[in-house]
């Protein structure tokens, strides 16, 4: 099974109403503790992991994220070692790799979508990467059966989301709101963004961005999304716990019983 | 809408690398450029409040002192006597008044040395516009006048606590402002760096540098100059004095980085003297401070205008081809060039343009005729100055 296959299984499996996506910062603590967490993660319900490779400048993300990322890159993460993670985790569910570009163009497209390949990394997400630049990423990516997700945001023009909603692979990074990652109390939006771009796309739509507790994921299947992307919350989760994975496989449990 | 747009790249330099959220806003923003620079009603308000208000043209002044040191006559275009002392309230005047054209009425602006902080306040006070400025923590404390005039501007000025605390995460803080508040907010970015068509925009706006001095220094001379030498932090003075120049085949053109504490240290802000290799930051590709990972440097430098990893990228195109220098000078010889410029002149440049300077009084050239750019007056540096050379 090649990614996009693997992808598209995890999405109607489970039994869930939606898909559970949690995010994890890939070396945070640091490579070891990174890995429990993602195992805690499966054990919890997780259908499938959004693997981020930090970066020092991460500019779709909020304080959370970025203070994740920041402490990963101190404790000596790399991009082969959380590939290394990301090999682990992709054994039990499909993982999907959120990378910003530098880190993608300094490894050379071509060699880091080998190591995506090697890794058996189902699909990639790139948030500054929007379809004018993804061609070449795009290419690489076809020819190794890794699925390039592309976001789409409220501020998407109809052009804009038809196109997006063609060259997607995967299923469909949908925005709930503008803005960068982090917790957000208001889920009133999502079905009018969830209908809105759901008529642009033939693939799953999974909904993320501000999504942080059960009742926000259960009223994102209530409003029709296919699979729920929980980041801030969760690695928020492991930064305030002594004990990480075991708070994080909590949690997990909560969301995903939140979906069935 | 024009059917041809603005240019999105210089070689293989640019683009637009940014999330999703904010690129329905960049290509309102190239729609809005394109109509307003050719809108004669539009450019006849800005040339109104350049001359009236910011008080452009600039003078061209002959250093006499500086061309006896050097051995070669020097000029220098005083951007230092533009309202509120730099070349970059040319941008703000001119994004603010697009801002309003947009129906935007929500400015966010990121400063390195204040400068353009203060310039961005100062078009929004007279714009009657809302203005929010993120500056660095450590540019805060070493750049303090500016930020009690922007205060005083009516600008919340706020505090950058990541990274280093300077310029590159200022500019971070301020594009995750605008993914956030896209629709009611224009990002007046502060350098011809960012995604297009910022560069583009940028370099439209600082021309009139050079435009201006070339017709200025024809008039006086009676020919072009042999160099054009600017600073360069992420590079509007720099391209707005080099544009006009850039057809005349026989002019130099000189770019000065900041060497920090030495290239050799990996303690600087040079991306394009250091041969940095091609990256993304802050929505472009250009020339950039990394490590083999991807991950971006720090850079350093006593001037916070010069303290960034990256440059923009029509610089990174112009040294590939060749067209354009690009060399690096010191902490220590840019506070020596500072010191010295106000004894011989009169003039405190800013520590941005005191590199230029030092370049043009110590580097051996055959040149006859230069032209500088002298970017920003130096009252904001005055307290870090001072300390540093243990004078205060
Ligand atoms: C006086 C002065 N010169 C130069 C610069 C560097 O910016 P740029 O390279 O965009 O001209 C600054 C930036 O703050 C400045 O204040």
């Amino acid at each position: 099974m090649n990614g996009l296959e693997r992808i598209a299984e995890a999405f109607s499996a489970g039994g869930k109403r939606a898909a559970l996506m949690p995010y994890l910062m890939g070396g945070y603590p640091d490579l070891a503790g990174s890995l429990a967490i993602g195992n805690a993660y499966v054990d919890g319900g997780a259908d499938l992991i959004e693997l981020g490779v930090p970066f020092s400048d991460p500019l779709a993300d909020g304080p959370v994220i970025q203070g994740a990322g920041s402490a990963a890159l101190a404790a000596g993460a790399t991009l082969k070692g959380v590939l290394g993670v990301a090999g682990e985790l992709a054994a039990r569910v499909p993982v999907v790799v959120m990378c910003y570009s530098n880190v993608i163009l300094a490894r050379g497209i071509d060699a880091f979508v080998d190591d995506l390949d090697s890794a058996c990394v189902s699909g990639l997400i790139v948030p500054d990467l929007p379809i004018e630049e993804a061609p070449a990423t795009l290419a690489a990516c076809e020819a190794r059966g890794v699925a390039l997700v592309s976001l789409a945001a409220p501020t998407s023009t109809d052009e804009r989301l038809a196109e997006i909603g063609k060259l997607t692979r995967g299923f469909l990074y949908t925005v709930a709101v503008a803005g960068t990652t982090g917790e957000r109390g208001d889920e009133s939006g999502y079905a009018a963004v969830i209908e809105r771009v759901r008529s642009h796309t033939a693939v799953p739509v999974a909904l993320g961005f501000g999504i942080s507790t059960p009742e926000q994921a259960s009223a994102a299947a209530d409003a029709g999304a296919d699979g729920v992307i929980v980041g801030s919350r969760l690695v928020r989760e492991a930064i305030e716990h002594d004990e990480p994975a075991e708070a994080c496989r909590v949690l997990v449990e909560r969301f995903a019983e939140a979906l069935r | 809408m024009t059917t041809t747009g603005l240019q999105h790249r210089f070689g293989q330099y640019g683009g637009q690398y940014v999330p999703e959220t904010l690129m329905p806003a960049l290509a309102e923003l190239e729609a809005a450029w394109i109509s307003a620079r050719n809108d004669e009603l539009f450019q006849a308000e800005l040339g109104r409040l350049l001359r009236d208000y910011a008080g452009r043209p600039t003078p061209l002044y002959h250093a006499e002192r500086l061309s006896a040191v050097a051995g070669r006559k020097i000029y220098l275009k005083r951007e230092d006597l533009v309202h509120t002392g730099a070349h970059k309230i040319n941008n703000a005047l001119g994004q603010a008044l697009l801002a309003v054209r947009m129906g935007k009425r929500r400015i966010i602006a990121e400063t390195g040395a204040g400068q353009h902080g203060v310039a961005s306040a100062t078009a929004c006070a007279l714009l009657d516009l809302e203005c929010v400025v993120y500056m660095g923590a450590e540019d805060i404390r070493r750049q303090k006048p500016n930020v009690q005039r922007m205060e005083l501007l009516g600008a919340t000025v706020v505090p950058v606590e990541a990274g280093a605390k300077t310029l590159k995460e200022a500019v971070s803080e301020a594009i995750r402002d605008w993914v956030t508040n896209v629709e009611d907010s224009h990002y007046i970015i502060g350098s011809a760096v960012g995604p297009a068509p910022y560069p583009v925009i940028v370099r439209d706006l600082q021309r009139c540098i050079g435009d201006e001095a070339r017709a200025q220094i024809l008039e006086r001379e009676g020919r072009l100059p042999e160099r054009v030498i600017a600073c360069v932090g992420g590079g509007s003075n720099a391209i707005g004095a080099f544009t006009a120049f850039v057809g005349d085949e026989g002019v130099q053109l000189v770019g000065v980085e900041a060497a920090g504490e030495g290239i050799d240290s990996g303690r600087h802000g040079a991306p394009l003297a250091a041969g940095g290799r091609p990256g993304v930051l802050h929505g472009s590709l250009s020339a950039l401070l990394q490590t083999d990972e991807g991950q971006i440097a720090e850079a350093h430098s006593v001037s916070a205008g010069l303290d960034y990893p990256g440059s923009g990228p029509e610089h990174a195109f112009l040294r590939d081809s060749g067209r354009a220098t690009y060399v690096a000078v010191t902490d220590g010889d840019a506070l020596a060039a500072f010191a010295r410029t106000a004894e011989l002149e009169g003039i405190i440049p800013a520590l941005e343009p005191a590199h230029a300077i030092h370049y043009v009084l110590n580097e051996p050239s055959d040149s006859q005729l230069d032209l500088i750019c002298l970017s920003g007056r130096g009252d904001k540096d005055l307290a870090e100055v001072l300390s540093l050379l243990g004078r205060s």
